[in-house]
């Protein structure tokens, strides 16, 4: 018998799709040119590359001389916000508003800038894992040169009012970028109706190849360079451009963008199944918003069970998941997402993150309902934490 | 981060998992906060651990290096047993991740809190014998 292999990590990173990988192919071994040379096989590359920027600008409602191709995510991120800060402190400020449950291309990039001298507020989220646009506005002061929100959270899938969020930063007249690299491609976005000045997305998470990433920046803002060196990006972003990955990226974003509604609807029905089934089991909560939710996102706690040794067994079945535990975030703390929304650490602990995606059918959840109370009696049957809790709260039983 | 063969083995099929009912010895270390609690149960006949058997709230590593303790110790006497390092138990699993080294030494405290149990109930002091055991405070990873 073949071995299972359901794929529930899709927000850790997707498959390249068929399509995007057909697309991408000519560039390595036939459209191999330099976008900068001037020789025909150089023309043909500078012509792919401004359909690509064309295409990735058309997809969030961007203008195609806004959006600037990166190494990923990540390097998007960090250029906007050094960005802002450079350009900040030239007229003395040097003040940075974000979240308590950002990704770490952003934490880490405002913890650095922190130890530079600037100052941070980090706002913190609701129990639901949803940030009050009023505390944007409060936080606002005349020193902040950046405002900077993710658009949907990576690991409990919460949307945030983004729009809200856009609106009052450009009454106070405060630069906004937004980590979009969850909600590009699940979320319907328009740069302009949003009031987002700058937006990060990724080619990995939308069935493009990793490495490939793009920062839309609107007119009228002048980045500085992270990266220095020849003249490509319109002299900001130095390094010859990865033409196939930048293809790819256009040809994923199209596809994702497409029938958005359709894939919202059917990716959310089996959502909804998988975590209706898997709070079936007692002593499990679900780890942010019901409905402000990325439609393939599940987040949920298993009270008495370690997340790492739960996604192992998980895997013996076939079925590939991550966790928020101490042992799968390489430190021995919890996922700073979920204690943000204040769960107590031992909760934590216990958290797993299924990620869907269109391909997932089905027949795959119906499966994933079957194995999880296997693997979490198993677990508990051998936990003194759940004997612990049975206990002290009158629990009986595994499941 | 991989484990080894023999990790995921014990992971997989761990051995001696469960509860003693009439115990000679019972040992529990770590807490919920750091994410890995072991409690060991040992049965003594004639200063030979005739019986062992453990439960564990952790993760993988955990999980393993509690089935590869009681492995060791089984059939041991008390004496031997208490020989047995964290060391000897990661050697046994072909190696650990550095990040995961604190769970060997969370199974040799609590094999040893399991016979400071053992000898407690006994009416002896175990502390000359054992030595101070050393909690999961110890670890300041967590705080």
């Amino acid at each position: 018998m073949d071995k299972k292999l359901i794929y529930c990590d899709n927000a850790a990173t997707t498959k390249v799709s068929k399509k995007v990988l057909d697309a991408m192919l000519p560039y390595f071994t036939e459209e191999y040119g330099n976008a900068s040379s001037i020789y025909m096989l150089g023309q043909s590359a500078a012509k792919a590359l401004l359909k690509a920027r064309e295409t990735v600008a058309k997809a969030i409602g961007a203008k195609t001389h806004e959006i600037f191709f990166t190494s990923g995510g990540s390097e998007a991120d960090n250029w906007a916000i050094k960005g802002m800060a450079l350009n900040g402190a030239k007229s003395g400020k040097k003040h940075i508003i974000t979240s308590a449950f950002e990704h770490h291309a952003v934490l880490h990039t405002c913890e650095f800038l922190e130890k530079q001298g600037y100052e941070v507020t980090y706002l913190p989220v609701d129990e639901k894992g949803l940030i009050n646009p009023n505390d944007v506005k409060n936080a606002i002061r005349e020193d902040t040169c950046l405002v900077t929100i993710m658009f949907a959270n990576n690991e409990i899938g919460t949307i945030q009012p983004i729009k809200e969020i856009g609106e009052i930063c450009k009454e106070k007249k405060v630069p906004f970028h937004t980590d979009a690299v969850q909600a590009v491609g699940n979320v319907e976005i328009d740069v302009k109706a949003l009031n987002i000045d700058m937006l990060s997305l990724s080619g990995h998470k939308i069935h493009a190849p990793k490495g490939v990433g793009a920062l839309y920046v609107r007119g009228g803002i002048s980045l500085p360079n992270l990266i220095h060196g020849g003249a490509q990006e319109k002299n900001k972003r130095a390094g010859t451009e990865n033409l196939p990955s930048i293809v790819g990226l256009a040809q994923a974003i199209t596809d994702a963008v497409q029938n958005i509604k359709e894939k919202q609807e059917k990716v959310s029905k089996r959502r909804d199944r998988l975590i209706d089934g898997i709070l079936k089991i007692q002593e499990t909560r679900l780890n942010g918003d019901r409905e402000k939710r990325l439609c393939g996102n599940v987040n949920i706690s298993i009270r008495g069970v370690e997340g790492e040794s739960l996604l192992l067994m998980l895997d013996m079945y076939g079925i590939l998941a991550s966790s928020g535990s101490a042992c799968t975030s390489g430190s021995l703390d919890p996922s700073h997402v979920l204690l943000a929304i204040g769960l107590p650490h031992e909760t934590a602990h216990g958290s797993l993150r299924l990620s869907i995606s269109e391909e997932t059918t089905d027949e795959d959840i119906d499966y994933i309902l079957e194995t999880i109370p296997k693997v979490v009696d198993r677990l508990r049957s051998m936990s003194p934490l759940w004997e612990r809790i049975c206990k002290n709260e009158g629990i009986t039983g595994t499941i | 981060m991989i484990y080894s063969e023999k990790v995921m083995d014990h992971f997989t099929n761990p051995r001696n998992v469960g509860e003693i009912a009439d115990a000679d010895g019972v040992g529990e270390v770590g807490n919920a906060k750091c994410g890995d609690i072991m409690k060991m149960y040992i049965k003594v006949d004639d200063g030979v651990i005739s019986d062992v058997k453990f439960k564990t709230f952790g993760c993988g590593a955990a999980i393993a290096t509690s089935s590869m303790a009681t492995e060791l110790i089984k059939g041991k006497t008390i004496d031997e047993a208490l020989k047995l390092t964290n060391k000897a138990v990661v050697e046994a699993l072909e190696g650990l991740p550095p990040a995961k080294l604190h769970c060997s030494v969370l199974a040799e405290q609590a094999m040893k809190s399991a016979i400071a149990d053992y000898y407690k109930k006994q009416g002896v002091d175990p502390t000359p014998i054992i030595g101070d055991i050393g909690d999961c405070e110890d670890c300041h990873g967590c705080h």
